[in-house]
C-alpha cells in the first residue's frame, strides 16, 4: 500500500513536469495544425539558461527565493527568444507549404538546437549538475515521501496550466487564437492579424516550457541536452492522448503517462525496463478506442 | 580503350604519388619545428586515439585523448622513434559503436596510423575489432573491461582468444564485480543488496559476475531491475527496490545514471551506498548527486601513490590541458607507450610501411611487452590480450569527493 501510493506520487510529479511541455506542443498544433518536434528543445535551451544565470549572473550565495525566480525569467525569456526566432525563421516561410515540410524542419531545428548547445555552452557536453535553488526535504505524508521540488511542480504545473486555459477562453487574444484555430482564413477576414497570434502562440508554449525546465532542474538536480529529446516525445505523447490541440487533455494526458510509467515499472512485466512500453501500449489502445484522445474533438476536414 | 584507361590510372597514381612525396616533404619541414632536435626525416607517424570526447562520457574520454597527447609530446622530445615525428588524431566516437567502427576504418586504411588507443566503451570496442582486424592494426584499449572482447562469449568456461590485435591495460569486470562484492560483502557487511543495470553489456556483465561473488559469501541479491540508459526519473524503480529493504544498491553503470539514482534514493528515504565499477568512479559522480558512503571499484592503484604514476600526474598537470585526465587517463598513457616504444624497436632498422606483415610484427612485439614502470606500474598482456595487471582499488565517497580505502590485485578463488 505504501509502495503503491509512493509509486502514484512519484508518477504525478514526472506527469506534471511533462505537462508544461506538452501545453506548447498541443496549442502550437491547435492553432497551426503543425507538430512542434522543436519544442523539446525550446525547453532545453530553457534549462541552459537558468543553468547560466545562476552560475554567471546572479551572485554567490543567493537565496532560493530570489535565485527561483530570477531562474525561471531567465529560462523562459531564452525559450521565448528562441521559441521565436524559430517561428520566424524556419516556420513562418513555409507557411503556405505542404504540410511535411514545417514537419521536417522542426526536425531539423531540433537537431541543430542541441548541437548549438553541445558545442557552444561550457561544459554541456557532459550532464550539467543544477543548482538546488529551492527547499531541500521532503514533505512525508504518512509512508509517502515527496520532495518539496516535487510538490512544487504538483502545484505550479496544473496552476499554469489553469491560468492558460482561462486566458485562452477569457482574453481577446485567446478569442483571437481560437478563431484562427478554427478558421484562420475567416479569422484573417475579420480583422485577427495571423502572424501576431501564431507568434503568440509559440511564445505562451515557451514560457511554460521556460518554467517546466527550471522545475524539472531543480527537482532531478541535472541536465543535459538529451533532455529536450527525450522528455519531448513524452510530451508529445501526452498531447495526443489527451486530444491535440486541448489544453486540458494535454496535462490530463500528462499525468496519464506519468502514473503509467511510475506503475507499470512497479507491477508490469519486465519491470522498469518495459516501463516505456507500456506507456506507447496505453496511446496505442486509446487511438484505436478514442482517435481524437480523452479530451480531443474528432478531426473534421477543414475547408 | 583498356590501355588508355590504364595509362589515365597510371598517371593518376604517378600524380598520387607525387602529391604524396610532397606532403612528406611539408611534414619534415613541420617536424624540424615540433620535435626540436629529432632527425624526423623519415615522415609522420600517427597515433590513433578513438574515445568519447562529447556527451555523457566526455569527463573520460577527454583524460584519454589528453594523456595520450602527452605521452606523443614525450615521445617526441625524447625521440623516441627515430627518424619519425609522431602525431596523434583522435576521433570523438560520442559511445556510439557507429562513430566508433568509422573511426577505426579510416585508420586501418591509413598507413601512417600505427596503432589505435581506445576505444573507451566495450560496445565501441565490439564494433572496432572486425573492422580492424585484416589488416592487423593494433588495437590496446585504455578502458573496455567486458571480458567477452577477449575472450569470447564462454570467457568463464571456454575462454578463446578473440583477435590477435587487440589488447587491453585495465583489468575486466568478471574481476571487478568480485573485487566490489568482496568488499561490500566482507568489509562493510552488507548481506541484502540490490541491482541496478541500465541493460548494456558492461552493466549487464559486471552485474552477473558481482553477484555470483556475493551470493557465493552468503549474501542476498534481492532485486535486480534494468533502467533506461535515457532516463532521468529514477524515481519508480527506487521505490520498487525500497520495498526490499537492501542494505546496500549494485549499479551496473556509469555515473551519469549512478549519480542522480543515488540521489533519488536518498530522497525516497533508500539511504544506503550505491556501489559499482569504474564507471562510477568519476568526480562527476559526485557532482551529478553521489553521497557519502558510496563505493566504487576502479581498475589499478590510485595514480598519485605510485612513483610512476606521480611522474605522470606532474607531467600532465604541467602540460595546462583544460581537463582532468579523468579515471582512465593514466592507461591511455601506458597503452599509448607500449604503441609508441614497439613502434620504436619495429623501426629502428627500417621505414614504416604500415603493410599488414609490418602491423602484425608490431602486434607480436604488444604481445611481449612487459614493464613494470608503466603509470599504473606494471604493464603487459596475457596470451588472451588481457592485462596482466589485476590490481583494482576501492573508493568511497567521503566529505564529497573519492577517497581510496583498498587496492589489491585480484586473485580467483
Amino acid at each position: 500500500m505504501a509502495t503503491l501510493a509512493q509509486q502514484i506520487v512519484n508518477g504525478l510529479v514526472l506527469g506534471a513536469l511533462i505537462g508544461l511541455i506538452a501545453l506548447g506542443y498541443t496549442m502550437v498544433y491547435g492553432i497551426v495544425q503543425m507538430i512542434n518536434f522543436a519544442h523539446g528543445e525550446v525547453f532545453m535551451v530553457g534549462a541552459f539558461g537558468a543553468h547560466f544565470t545562476y552560475r554567471r549572473l546572479l551572485p554567490e550565495g543567493t537565496p532560493w527565493y530570489a535565485a527561483l525566480p530570477a531562474m525561471c525569467a531567465a529560462a523562459a525569456v531564452v525559450s521565448v527568444a528562441v521559441a521565436a526566432a524559430m517561428e520566424r525563421l524556419a516556420y513562418r516561410p513555409l507557411r503556405g507549404a505542404h504540410k511535411l515540410a514545417p514537419l521536417i524542419t522542426a526536425l531539423g531545428v531540433s537537431i541543430l538546437l542541441q548541437e548549438v548547445v553541445r558545442v557552444f555552452y561550457p561544459g554541456a557536453t557532459a550532464p550539467l549538475a543544477f543548482p538546488r535553488a529551492f527547499a531541500d526535504g521532503h514533505l512525508v505524508v504518512g509512508p509517502v515521501m515527496v520532495l518539496w521540488t516535487g510538490v512544487l511542480a504538483l502545484v505550479v504545473a496544473p496552476l499554469l496550466a489553469a491560468v492558460v486555459h482561462v486566458y485562452v477562453e477569457r482574453s481577446r487574444l485567446g478569442r483571437a487564437m481560437r478563431a484562427t484555430a478554427q478558421d484562420p482564413d475567416t479569422a484573417r477576414l475579420m480583422g485577427i492579424n495571423l502572424d501576431r497570434v501564431i507568434l503568440a502562440t509559440f511564445v505562451i508554449g515557451a514560457v511554460l516550457a521556460g518554467v517546466g525546465a527550471v522545475l524539472y532542474g531543480i527537482h532531478y538536480t541535472q541536465i543535459d541536452t538529451a533532455i529536450g529529446f527525450q522528455n519531448g516525445i513524452f510530451a508529445f505523447t501526452a498531447a495526443v492522448l489527451g486530444g491535440i490541440g486541448n489544453i486540458r487533455g494535454a496535462m490530463l494526458g500528462a499525468l496519464c503517462i506519468g502514473l503509467v510509467k511510475s506503475l507499470a515499472g512497479q507491477y508490469a512485466w519486465g519491470g522498469a525496463q518495459y516501463d516505456y512500453v507500456w506507456v506507447f501500449v496505453l496511446l496505442i489502445l486509446v487511438l484505436m478506442f478514442r482517435p481524437q484522445g480523452f479530451l480531443g474533438r474528432p478531426e473534421g476536414v477543414r475547408a | 580503350m583498356i590501355r588508355k584507361s590504364s595509362a589515365v590510372l597510371s598517371g593518376v597514381l604517378a600524380m598520387g604519388a607525387v602529391l604524396g612525396t610532397s606532403a612528406c616533404g611539408a611534414d619534415k619541414t613541420e617536424a624540424t619545428g615540433g620535435a626540436g632536435n629529432c632527425d624526423t626525416s623519415k615522415g609522420t607517424l600517427v597515433v590513433g586515439v578513438i574515445a568519447p570526447m562529447s556527451g555523457k562520457l566526455s569527463a573520460i574520454g577527454l583524460g584519454i585523448r589528453n594523456s595520450v597527447q602527452l605521452a606523443v609530446e614525450q615521445a617526441n622530445e625524447k625521440c623516441a622513434v627515430k627518424g619519425y615525428q609522431l602525431t596523434m588524431d583522435a576521433q570523438d566516437d560520442e559511445a556510439n559503436p557507429d562513430k566508433g567502427a568509422a573511426a577505426a576504418q579510416r585508420f586501418a586504411d591509413d598507413v601512417n596510423v600505427v596503432g589505435i588507443v581506445g576505444s573507451y566503451n566495450s560496445g565501441v570496442a565490439r564494433a572496432i575489432q572486425p573492422k580492424i582486424a585484416s589488416s592487423k592494426l593494433v588495437q590496446v584499449s585504455p578502458g573496455n573491461t567486458d571480458p567477452a572482447l577477449s575472450r569470447g562469449a564462454d570467457f568463464a568456461t571456454a575462454p578463446k582468444r578473440q583477435y590477435e590485435n587487440y589488447f587491453r591495460v585495465v583489468g575486466t569486470d568478471d574481476l571487478q564485480g568480485p573485487f566490489n562484492a568482496r568488499y561490500l560483502v566482507e568489509k562493510e557487511g552488507r548481506k541484502k543488496i540490490a541491482i541496478i543495470t541500465d541493460g548494456k553489456a558492461v552493466g549487464e556483465s559486471s552485474a552477473t559476475e558481482f553477484a555470483k561473488e556475493a551470493e557465493r559469501l552468503g549474501a542476498e541479491i534481492v532485486i535486480r531491475e534494468k533502467v533506461n540508459e535515457n532516463d532521468s526519473d529514477f524515481s519508480s524503480v527506487l521505490t520498487k527496490v525500497k520495498a526490499r529493504q537492501p542494505q546496500a544498491i549494485f549499479v551496473g553503470s556509469e555515473y551519469h545514471i549512478a549519480g542522480p539514482l543515488s540521489k533519488q534514493a536518498k530522497d525516497l528515504g533508500l539511504a544506503v551506498p550505491i556501489s559499482g565499477t569504474d564507471g562510477l568512479f568519476d568526480p562527476q559522480f559526485i557532482a551529478l548527486g553521489g553521497k557519502d558512503g558510496d563505493v566504487a571499484t576502479s581498475v589499478g592503484a590510485p595514480i598519485e601513490k605510485l612513483d610512476s604514476g606521480r611522474a605522470f600526474v606532474e607531467a600532465y598537470k604541467k602540460k595546462g590541458f583544460a581537463d582532468g585526465f579523468g579515471g582512465f587517463g593514466a592507461f591511455a598513457y601506458d597503452a599509448a607507450n607500449v604503441i609508441i616504444s614497439l613502434v620504436g624497436k619495429v623501426t629502428a632498422n627500417g621505414v614504416w610501411t604500415g603493410s599488414p606483415e609490418q602491423r602484425t610484427e608490431l602486434v607480436k612485439q604488444v604481445q611481449g611487452y612487459k614493464t613494470d614502470r608503466g603509470a599504473n606500474g606494471l604493464v603487459g598482456f596475457d596470451k588472451y590480450g588481457d592485462s596482466v595487471n589485476k590490481m583494482f582499488t576501492v573508493y568511497t565517497v567521503t566529505s564529497g569527493a573519492w577517497k581510496d580505502v583498498l587496492s589489491g590485485q585480484f586473485e580467483a578463488k
